[in-house]
């Protein structure tokens, strides 16, 4: 009944806003080309029937493609999009550049008090919503519980990286094509720099000190990557240089990883119908070294009205639609509650039916554990877990990541790639003006 | 032999092609120049201002910048060896009388039909993945690790799938050129005794010149432009080891959204091809008169 | 052909040219079954190479996520529109140098050709700024403009070598006959030249169709042709083989055929003027 009323009364509000020009208002929507995404464009029935008067423009692209353009779009004013899924390395940026419209005004049942707290504040610029998560998502261990218990091995709750390091060494048959651990490799900002720096964050290292001195050259970096290398060398599968989420993924569902660390979302796919493995997964926290921090990061693919676009209210009411409480409970009547957009909201995690869902507590453990205000060990002048929130951050990410690749592929050496990124990472932080 | 009225009718009909390419060169070239002297990045809409030449300096300075002027080269060159040598070896081969001649035309042309972000897509996914890929099945039926082609050797590899893509055009203009023979030509050589090397050698090579050279020059300018293969692939790594020169300016302009060094790149490449382009030219000039 | 050749030398060729031309085909080959696999056979150790359950539903799931007549159509029209947009600027320009050659006539082709070596990166924030000035940014006029503009180069090229052959005499014949500038093109040039225009018009949709830069930046969605389509493809999550096949099929099959049925056309066309 409340729906019915719910519904009416919409409809009388928009007939009111809208008045003469009763015209459908056609909004596009930039978006990646992950399952959750897929999945809402099936569910587009629902949104038609509650909003006959707007009509949905869908770009989905693969997730550098779909930055590119998105960013070129934006910061030229082009305004050729409606809603945007951007992440919350955008966010902050954009946000203070003007470029995005609050999301103050959304009405009332989108309940924003319901959002996780770490994933809002990530969204949140000078105490203004920029952004509304669609899915948040930290990482975690995922390791198969056969293989460890065929070693005689159980993988604690909250695992240092000896536990892991030791696993990997027990779980690894390289005859066999069973590779103790998976980790990205693939150079990138937020490929296998997401990991590493989100890695360094629990050896104590960081990307700058307070004054914006580049750190590659401390110890800590130096354990971080040598701590990496040897793991990968030694128990990883071949071309490790060349794997990003979806290459580990792959593996991982086909039984050629006995662990892997990475995006809490990758639970439903490795738990999933595609995996050969799907029954013999369990879950673990990232690893730590006793020093406070985590190696895990906090993410949420988000939506947000570019302040160019002309179609505001029509954006405003599919960005409720999409991340309101009821998409959820739409998503778990169709599809089940295993494929529900996680990590964003806390009532989903109040729901018992969700909680028997076996990655949920972890996921929650998770992303609660990652602060992106405060990520390292030691102080640091920006905001960000795996990344460092500023608009020189993809260059300066993909450079590096490429110097740590070149050690993985056996190019370089750790040294070499640290003494690289360091000096890299000097320039480019002198010439942006950071360091005087 | 021709008259004044036919010369003006001439010069009408050449004017709309001449005008939209000046118009097409100078509009962007004229906003690249000034560019690459502003500060602009499109993430800092707020720094702007003229900036001398520390776009250039910049750009130029870079660790990554005569890698990828030795990349292109290699690039260019080791596709346009392999591409004019295999072309060469098949066209001798489907010159030969055979059975489906058609057929394998067909299918030797293929190729160059694909787009090039599917055949990135191909070869990295079904090939040259060393876990799921078919050469790694490959070397695991034969008793051998799988080797990792894109990490390894990612020049290389990027070698091979461009080289693919560009074999059939090279194949079929050398196999026009070789039909257009005279068979008499080289039956009176056979007569002579002549060996096939010295046929191949004295008599093709010579009457194949004129079209490698227009696969040299037709190659060499889409050649030198190559960088989606690269981002699909290898991302211009590991390390540097696959960034050429477009894919540097790409990295300025779409991941540093630093327009300003991406135009500095941008006039840097042009003048690179230009001198390639006109040593190219003087070599092989000759060729392509009358 | 004059040449006689045993047929076991014939055979031997046969072979060897088979081997050779199936060996440069397998990638594609090899694309087309995958995309007719159940993901986890597409991935299987050893592959399968036809014993696979086949079935059709990567084609359907590709077609769900993205209306692929959406994309297939503005791929036909902006690749068809450049060419033919491309040809009607091109056939006079190359008429006249071929006709009434001046001294400059080869600087100018090779100035023509040197406006392709501005790489398309550089220059892309400049083209996007005029386009949204234009307000052509995601229109399918913009991309025929562009693409016209990157292939009428080769276009002018193509067409010039081609008219070049044709025997000056036959137009001296039909001067002396009275013939206007209009009738000698329109009976005596073009029943000559239509086999080289049809050979340009071939190779220059195929250039335009696999046109993977302009078409990805400055298109969103009215526009999007089929280089967009297989760009939300390329990585998705979970095990993606047979999925992508199946797009990578859909993007170049139309193409390949149009290759294979005009291949003879094509091949001639493709030689720029280098056999005599």
């Amino acid at each position: 009944m409340t729906l019915t009323l719910r519904a009416l009364l919409g409809a009388t509000v928009s007939l009111t806003l809208a008045g003469a020009a009763m015209a459908e208002t056609t909004i596009t929507v930039a978006t990646v080309n992950n399952g959750d995404m897929i999945r809402m464009q099936g569910l587009m029935d629902d949104f038609y029937a509650k909003h006959p008067d707007i009509k949905v423009e869908w770009v989905t692209l693969e997730e550098n493609v779909l930055r590119q353009n998105v960013t070129t779009d934006i910061a030229t004013n082009g305004g050729q999009y409606d809603v945007l899924t951007i992440g919350t390395y955008e966010v902050p940026i954009w946000g203070k550049q003007g470029w995005l419209a609050s999301l103050n005004d959304l009405p009332a049942d989108y309940d924003v008090d319901d959002l996780l707290p770490a994933i809002r504040g990530g969204l949140t610029v000078d105490g203004n919503l920029m952004a509304s998560p669609f899915y948040g998502e930290s990482s975690m261990v995922m390791y198969r519980t056969d293989l460890m218990e065929a070693a005689g091995l159980t993988m604690p709750d909250a695992p240092t990286w000896a536990d892991i390091e030791a696993a990997a060494a027990a779980m690894t048959n390289k005859d066999g094509e069973v590779y103790g651990i998976c980790l990205r490799g693939k150079a990138g900002w937020g490929e296998n720099m997401a990991f590493l720096t989100a890695m360094s964050n629990s050896f104590g290292a960081r990307w700058f000190d307070e004054a914006w001195k580049p750190q590659f050259d401390s110890p800590e970096w130096k354990a971080t990557l040598d701590t990496y290398l040897r793991l990968m060398t030694e128990y990883g599968p071949p071309g490790a240089s060349n794997n990003g989420f979806n290459e580990n993924l792959t593996l991982f569902q086909q039984g050629k990883c006995g662990m892997w660390i990475d995006a809490t979302v990758a639970a439903s796919f490795v738990t999933g119908a595609d995996s050969t493995v799907a029954d013999k997964v369990g879950f673990a926290l990232a690893p730590d070294n006793g020093l406070g921090k985590r190696g895990n990061w906090l993410w949420a693919w988000s939506l947000a009205i570019p302040a160019s676009s002309t179609k505001q209210d029509a954006a405003k009411t599919f960005i409720n639609w999409a991340t309101n409480k009821d998409y959820l409970a739409l998503v778990a009547s169709k599809e089940g509650w295993a494929n529900v957009p996680p990590g964003t909201r806390t009532s989903l995690y109040a729901n018992p039916e969700y909680a028997a869902i076996p990655f949920a507590k972890m996921t929650i453990d998770s992303i609660n554990s990652a602060d992106p205000n405060a990520p390292t060990v030691q102080p640091v002048p920006y905001v960000g877990v795996q990344f460092v929130a500023i608009p020189e951050f993809q260059g300066l990410g993909t450079s590096v990541g490429q110097e740590f690749s070149a050690a993985l592929a056996g190019q370089k050496t750790a040294d070499e790639a640290l003494a690289a990124a360091q000096a890299l990472v000097t320039d480019e932080m002198t010439a942006a003006g950071y360091i005087q | 032999m021709s008259t004044q009225s036919s010369r003006a009718a001439a010069r009408l009909m050449l004017s709309p092609t001449v005008i939209l390419l000046l118009i097409w060169m100078i509009v962007p070239l004229a906003m690249t120049l000034w560019f690459s002297f502003q500060r602009y990045n499109l993430l800092y809409p707020e720094r702007s201002g003229w900036n001398d030449f520390a776009n250039y300096t910049r750009f130029v300075a870079s660790p990554a910048f005569m890698s990828a002027i030795a990349n292109t080269l290699i690039l260019v060159v080791g596709v346009l060896v392999i591409t004019i040598v295999l072309g060469i070896l098949i066209a001798l081969l489907i010159d030969q009388p055979l059975w489906g001649q058609g057929a394998v035309r067909i299918l030797t042309i293929s190729p160059f039909f694909i787009m090039p972000p599917v055949a990135a897509l191909i070869w990295k996914n079904m090939f040259m993945n060393p876990t799921n890929g078919l050469f790694a099945e490959a070397s695991k039926f034969l008793g051998l690790s799988p080797y990792d082609f894109l990490g390894q050797a990612p020049l290389a590899s990027i070698i091979l799938i461009v080289a693919w893509q560009w074999l059939p055009f090279a194949t079929l203009i050398l196999l026009t050129a070789l039909q257009s023979l005279s068979s008499e030509e080289l039956e009176a050589a056979e007569m002579d005794g002549a060996p096939a090397i010295k046929r191949f050698w004295y008599i093709m090579l010579p009457h194949l010149a004129r079209s490698i050279t227009v696969v040299v020059l037709i190659q060499t300018i889409f050649l030198l432009g190559i960088f989606g293969e690269i981002l699909v692939t290898t991302n211009g790594g590991p390390g540097t080891a696959s960034t050429t020169l477009p894919y540097l300016i790409y990295k300025e302009a779409l991941l540093d959204f630093d327009v300003g060094t991406a135009a500095a790149g941008g006039v840097v490449a042009v003048v690179l091809a230009n001198i390639v382009a006109f040593f190219a030219m003087r070599a092989i000039g000759k060729n392509l008169e009358g | 052909m004059a040449r006689h050749v045993t047929t076991r030398r014939k055979a031997i060729n046969t072979a060897a040219a088979w081997s050779v031309a199936i060996l440069l085909f397998f990638p594609i080959l090899w694309t087309i079954l995958t995309s007719f696999k159940p993901e986890a056979q597409a991935v299987a150790s050893p592959p399968i190479f036809l014993g696979f359950d086949w079935t059709l539903q990567n084609y359907i799931d590709v077609n769900d996520q993205r209306d692929y007549f959406r994309f297939f159509w503005n791929s036909v029209i902006i690749a068809v529109g450049s060419t033919v947009l491309g040809l009607v600027i091109a056939i006079p320009a190359a008429w006249s140098m071929a006709f009434v050659p001046g001294r400059k006539t080869k600087d100018l082709l090779m100035w023509m050709l040197s406006t392709k070596m501005m790489p398309a990166v550089g220059v892309l924030v400049p083209i996007y700024l005029i386009f949204k000035t234009l307000g052509l940014l995601d229109s399918r006029i913009g991309l025929v403009i562009v693409l016209t503009l990157m292939n009428l180069p080769i276009i002018v090229w193509m067409l010039y070598t081609y008219f070049k052959e044709i025997p000056g005499e036959i137009l001296e014949a039909a001067r002396m006959d009275g013939a206007s500038l209009a009738s000698e093109i329109l009976y005596v040039l073009t029943p000559m030249a239509i086999p080289g225009i049809a050979s340009t018009l071939l190779l220059n949709i195929i250039l335009a169709w696999n046109e993977s830069f302009w078409t990805l930046n400055l298109t969103v969605s009215n526009a999007a042709p089929l280089t967009k389509f297989i760009a939300s493809f390329s990585s998705p999550q979970g095990l993606f083989y047979a999925k992508l096949s199946a797009a990578s099929t859909m993007a170049i099959l139309p193409i390949l055929v149009l290759g294979w049925f005009s291949q003879k056309q094509l091949v001639r066309g493709l030689t720029f003027g280098a056999v005599k």
